[in-house]
C-alpha cells in the first residue's frame, strides 16, 4: 500500500489510479454541508477563508463529541454527493483532495480531472475505527456550527481507496 | 394497575440510547460475520472486516458505532393497565438528551428544518401503541440520515401488481448505490396510507434479520444481490444483509409502498418495564 503525505504533491496525485489503496498521513480539514456553503460564500464575497485551499485536503465529516481521554470521537465519512454543488469552485481555488463516501456527479468528476485533484473513499460507517488514525484534532472555524465546524485533523496512516483519480477515472464507473 | 415513574422512563431511555449507539445488534453482527466468511471479492472482504472491527472498537471503548448517532426514533408499547406519574413525553426526551450527552454523541438535531440553526440533542420521533397488559415496552432506534435520505415511497395504482412493486423496491436500493453505507438492511411497508406505509417500513427494521423469510423477501434479496453494489459500493456478493416487509390493510383505490433504507450499522435497543 502506498504511503502518501499531505500536502499532496502533483506527482503523488498523478501516480494514483482509481482503486488504489493508500495510507494517508498529515493535516486534513473536516468540512460538510454548512461549512461548504460558508466557504463558497466567502470565496464569492472575496472574504478571508478559514484555511488555505491551495493543495488542501477536505474530509467530509462531522465528528461525534470527544470523550474524556480521547483525541476525537467517532469520525467516519458522510455522503459526498451532498457537497457536489460546491466542489467545482473549491477545486478551481486549489483544493487538491477530498475524502468521503459514495459516488460524485459528472461535474465533480470533470472538475477533478481539470484541476488534477483526487477523491478518496474512507471506510464508510466505521467512525470508531477511523478515530484511531487521528493523532490530533483542533477546531479552527465556524464554531457555531457545532459538529459541522471546521476541524483540523492530523491523521496517521488513514486507510483510503482512490475513488476518482486525476484522469477522471472512477471506481464506480 | 402498575405505576411507573417518569424518572424511571428517563433512565431507561438514556441507557437504551447508549446501548443502541455503541453495541451493534447481535443479529446484525452475526450476519456481517457470515457475510465476511462468504465474501470472495478481496476489497469487499476487507470492507466487511473493517465494519466488524469497528463494531468491536465501539463496544469495547464505548464509542459511537457511527458518528451519525441519528435522529432517535422511539417505539412505545404502553400497556393499558400502566399508569405513568409525571410527563411521559418529556421523560422520553429527557432520557434521549441524557443518554446522548453521556455517550458524547453528536448533536445532530436542528429545530427548524428550513432555517436550520444550531444543532442539539433536543428532539425525537415517538410512536406510541397502546396494548393489553401492565408493561411498558421501549425501543430506541437511532436512525442515521445518510441512509434515511435514500428512502422512498410511492402510491401505486391498485392494479399495479407485485412485479411493479418489486421493481420499485429494487430500484430504491439501486439508487442508494454506494452512498448510504451498504450492505443495507431494507425495510418495506406495504399498504395502509401514505404516512402509515412509511411507519411500517421503519417498524420492519426492528425485526430480527435472521428470522424466517417470506418468499417475497427471499425473491427480493436475490434481486438486490444481483445489483452487485457490495460493501462500501465496491462490488462483491453482499449488497443487502436482509429485507424485511411489513404489510397492512389498505383502500381499494390504492397500494402504498414505502422503502426505508438502513446502512449496515442498523442500531436499536429495547427494554420492558
Amino acid at each position: 500500500m502506498k504511503k502518501i503525505n499531505t500536502p499532496l504533491s502533483e506527482n503523488d496525485i498523478l501516480n494514483l489510479r482509481a482503486g488504489d489503496e493508500i495510507l494517508l498521513s498529515g493535516e486534513i480539514y473536516t468540512a460538510r454541508d454548512q461549512a461548504h456553503r460558508r466557504v463558497v460564500d466567502a470565496i464569492k464575497k472575496g472574504s478571508r477563508l478559514p484555511f488555505a485551499l491551495k493543495n488542501a485536503v477536505i474530509y467530509y465529516c462531522g465528528p461525534a463529541k470527544t470523550p474524556k481521554g480521547k483525541i476525537i470521537g467517532s469520525c467516519g465519512p458522510t455522503t459526498s454527493s451532498r457537497m457536489d454543488a460546491f466542489t467545482p469552485l473549491l477545486l478551481s481555488k486549489g483544493l487538491k483532495g477530498m475524502i468521503g463516501k459514495g459516488a460524485r456527479s459528472k461535474e465533480v468528476r470533470s472538475a477533478i480531472k481539470k484541476n488534477k485533484a483526487i477523491y478518496l473513499l474512507a471506510p464508510a460507517g466505521c467512525g470508531a475505527l477511523i478515530s484511531k488514525y487521528v493523532k490530533s484534532a483542533k477546531p479552527i472555524a465556524y464554531q457555531d456550527l457545532g459538529p459541522e465546524r471546521i476541524t483540523k485533523l492530523e491523521v496517521k496512516d488513514f486507510p483510503l481507496i482512490v475513488g476518482i483519480d486525476a484522469k477522471g477515472r472512477s471506481i464506480y464507473a | 394497575m402498575k405505576i411507573i415513574k417518569a424518572e424511571k422512563i428517563t433512565k431507561t431511555v438514556a441507557d437504551l440510547c447508549l446501548k443502541a449507539n455503541c453495541v451493534l445488534r447481535k443479529d446484525i453482527l452475526r450476519k456481517l460475520k457470515s457475510a465476511y466468511k462468504q465474501e470472495k471479492n478481496s476489497r469487499a472482504k476487507k470492507a466487511l472486516g473493517a465494519i466488524i472491527e469497528n463494531a468491536r472498537i465501539a463496544r469495547e471503548e464505548k464509542l459511537a458505532i457511527c458518528q451519525d448517532t441519528g435522529l432517535p426514533i422511539v417505539f412505545v408499547k404502553l400497556g393499558q393497565d400502566v399508569r405513568i406519574t409525571g410527563d411521559f413525553k418529556k421523560a422520553v426526551l429527557k432520557g434521549i438528551a441524557l443518554g446522548y450527552q453521556r455517550g458524547n454523541f453528536r448533536e445532530s438535531i436542528i429545530q427548524d428544518p428550513l432555517k436550520r440553526g444550531k444543532s442539539s440533542y433536543k428532539g425525537a420521533i415517538i410512536h406510541i401503541d397502546i396494548v393489553r397488559g401492565n408493561k411498558l415496552g421501549l425501543t430506541v432506534l437511532p436512525k442515521g440520515f445518510g441512509c434515511e435520505n435514500k428512502s422512498q415511497m410511492k402510491m401505486f395504482n391498485p392494479t399495479a401488481g407485485i412485479e411493479e412493486v418489486k421493481k420499485f423496491i429494487v430500484n430504491t436500493v439501486k439508487s442508494s448505490g454506494a452512498d448510504a453505507c451498504p450492505p443495507y438492511v431494507v425495510g418495506v411497508g406495504i399498504g395502509g396510507s401514505a404516512d402509515y406505509a412509511g411507519f411500517l417500513a421503519k417498524v420492519a427494521l426492528l425485526k430480527k434479520i435472521d428470522t424466517k423469510r417470506s418468499s417475497l423477501e427471499r425473491d427480493l434479496e436475490k434481486e438486490i444481490g444481483k445489483l452487485g453494489i457490495g460493501p462500501m459500493g465496491l462490488g462483491g456478493k453482499v449488497t443487502c444483509l436482509a429485507i424485511k416487509i411489513e404489510s397492512y390493510p389498505t383502500h381499494i383505490a390504492g397500494l402504498p409502498v414505502a422503502v426505508n433504507i438502513s446502512c449496515h450499522a442498523l442500531r436499536s435497543a429495547s427494554a420492558t418495564l
